[in-house]
């Protein structure tokens, strides 16, 4: 060993230094590889569950019909346009205003749920699970029963917001200890936090008019269900907003990864990123949450599915979460309201139905592999 | 550039009522290896940090190339300085050869980072980590995990490296090799920190030692001058013998068994 590290020839380090690198090389290339598939992969995969979920449903739009319309809308004149009287009202007021939210609300909650996971340095946390989503939800039932307009169509997503934020701040300073989170003091907190939420939220419905309630409770429940293209522009520049600065965040979020002191001596400064991304899970949370309600899981399947795929590194990381949580959520919603003929069924009971078993399973291999819950 | 690579002055510090350092002053020079050496609580962990900048002493302050800490840019800092840490954590499942990527990162958007792949490539090769390169980190054995660090510490290039313990967990082998690299550091000109608990690797491999007993530096020097029998017997509070060795004439500190054996006769 002393040979090796002091007095090895030159030949000797000059051979090993190169047999190092290349190995080095193929696994990049490899993963470089596996990340361009997937890239791919998700991008087909968004425009073909696009172009079913825009089609299907209660009123069938063919897919010749459906390119047709697209096209005059562009100005060009191919294809036929939809034969039923309803269709083209239905396609670009109804269909596609969905499905953009539907691109909103999954990528932000798989990009919130990540950069969480960073922060947290913890691969369970997740809005819903801690409680962020229900934080957000109450602020912003809030507004719903006392009738806030304050900001306008906004009033809503600042509202959500805002208990987003709060909520993140108060899990974050409940379930840290020495500079990390342990995995039983995070899902204690969750419950809590959840708890509490739930009564205001109990408690708001008790205040709240026939028609207050109403729409808290299928908030509660979560669906796309009525998402005009008006709300698409309320919530996606908050979506963009964070999307752009978690993915500016990524490469530090790496450094994170190796514990705070660690990160600091290679020249993160931590406090500043760990408000930062505070801030933005809260935002992707609020633009979530705001007009869809409380879709659970999504932050915590996505990002762990994506992981296996690419890696931890948190720039391929983030990117594909925003691609494949916009793909999952289309994909969802479109069950959701062609499940059953005739009902929407609400998209956060479906999420909740795959994603808890997941989370549990999660759980388990978390303690199996840490040798305990820390 | 001066010698002078770190300087602490008349550095207090405590936890609570509990001192932990009292007015420590310390010359970190480029070019030697200072070993800090002490019982357990003795405030060299301690120190440590407060050189790295990660605790703000109650009292005095630390200058790096002559500039308090506090006036240091996190990221220039980190083109300064390395800290290996006694706990080597991750959060996610990072392959070896990602994490000792990680240490260049202070050196992203310069002129420095063309040279990544050679100097990532050269300090996993002489910590003998190639093998591990493509395994998870978390996975890895303690002594593997140090020894990752190490290369990530190594990576980083910085003219000053502080190792808090980074022979904790090694094989004899890769102790060796691990403090031979340091001294290797240390003749091309940096200057190196390094706490350890082994007196006779310390005496070794390290060009000065500092003893620190209660949060004092009881005694600095060469290691010949400092490991006297009765001065470490006092303060480790246990029997110590030094002795040199008969054919290279290193300094072995070893415990001294005779006594505790003839007291336990005499109870007996």
């Amino acid at each position: 060993m002393t040979a090796t590290l002091s007095s090895s020839t030159s030949h000797d380090r000059h051979v090993k230094t190169e047999v190092t690198d290349s190995t080095a090389a193929r696994m990049e290339q490899r993963r470089r590889r596996r990340t361009m598939v997937l890239y791919a992969g998700l991008i087909v995969g968004l425009v073909v569950a696009t172009l079913v979920s825009s089609g299907s449903g209660q009123l069938q739009i063919p897919l010749d019909e459906m390119l047709g319309s697209i096209a005059h809308r562009l100005g060009l004149d191919i294809g036929p346009m939809p034969s039923h009287p309803q269709g083209e009202y239905t396609l670009w007021n109804v269909r596609f205003s969905r499905i953009a939210m539907a691109v909103i609300v999954g990528g932000s909650l798989a990009v919130a749920g990540a950069a969480m996971q960073g922060v947290f340095g913890n691969p369970l946390a997740e809005p819903s699970v801690v409680g962020v989503s229900s934080g957000a939800a109450v602020a912003a039932g809030a507004a719903i029963v006392f009738g806030l307009r304050f900001a306008g169509d906004w009033s809503i997503p600042v509202c959500a917001f805002v208990g987003g934020l709060v909520t993140t701040l108060l899990v974050y300073a409940l379930s840290r200890s020495e500079g990390r989170t342990e995995v039983v003091t995070l899902v204690l907190t969750g419950i809590a936090v959840n708890a509490v939420a739930g009564a205001l939220l109990a408690l708001l419905m008790f205040l709240g008019d026939t028609q207050a309630r109403e729409s808290i409770v299928f908030w509660q429940l979560g669906s796309l269900n009525g998402s005009r293209w008006p709300y698409v522009w309320v919530v996606a520049p908050l979506a963009v907003v964070g999307v752009v600065i978690s993915l500016l965040c990524a490469r530090s979020l790496d450094l994170l990864s190796l514990g705070e002191r660690s990160a600091r001596h290679l020249g993160v400064n931590v406090e500043r990123l760990r408000i930062i991304l505070i801030v933005v899970v809260a935002l992707l949370t609020a633009a979530a949450v705001s007009f869809c309600g409380i879709v659970a899981f999504v932050g915590l399947v996505v990002p762990h599915l994506v992981r296996m795929i690419t890696g931890p590194g948190h720039r391929t990381l983030l990117t594909a979460c925003l691609l494949a949580g916009a793909l999952v959520l289309i994909c969802a919603d479109t069950v959701a309201r062609t499940f059953v003929a005739y009902t929407d069924l609400p998209l956060g009971m479906l999420t909740s139905l795959v994603g808890g078993p997941f989370f549990f399973w999660l759980l388990r291999r978390t303690r199996k592999t840490a040798g305990g819950w820390a | 550039m001066t010698d002078l690579a770190l300087l602490g002055r008349g550095i207090s510090l405590s936890y609570g009522r509990r001192p932990i350092l009292d007015a420590v002053d310390l010359e970190v020079r480029r070019g030697e290896v200072l070993a800090l050496v002490g019982p357990n609580g003795a405030g060299k962990s301690t120190l440590l940090s407060v050189l790295a900048g990660d605790l703000q002493p109650d009292d005095g302050e630390v200058l790096l190339d002559g500039r308090p800490l506090t006036t240091w840019k996190l990221r220039e800092m980190a083109r300064r300085r390395a800290v290996l840490t006694q706990e080597h954590r991750i959060s996610f499942p990072f392959p070896a050869a990602d994490v000792v990527r990680m240490g260049r990162s202070p050196w992203r958007g310069r002129p420095e980072e063309d040279e990544d792949d050679l100097v990532v490539a050269e300090a996993m090769h002489s910590t003998d980590i190639d093998e591990l390169a493509g395994q998870s980190f978390g996975l890895l054995s303690g002594g593997e995990k140090g020894r990752t660090s190490f290369a990530r510490v190594l990576a980083q290039k910085t003219g000053i490296l502080l190792l808090d313990e980074p022979t904790a967990a090694l094989d004899i082998g890769h102790q060796e090799g691990l403090l031979g690299r340091a001294r290797t550091e240390a003749r091309a000109g940096a200057a190196v920190v390094v706490v350890l608990h082994d007196l006779t690797l310390a005496a070794a491999w390290a060009d000065r030692i500092a003893l620190l007993h209660r949060g004092r530096v009881t005694a600095e020097g060469r290691a010949a001058e400092v490991f006297t029998a009765p001065l470490l017997s006092l303060v480790y509070d246990h029997p110590i013998d030094v002795i040199v060795h008969p054919a290279t004439e290193e300094l072995l500190v070893l415990p001294d068994r005779r006594s505790v054996v003839s007291r336990e006769e005499t109870v007996l």
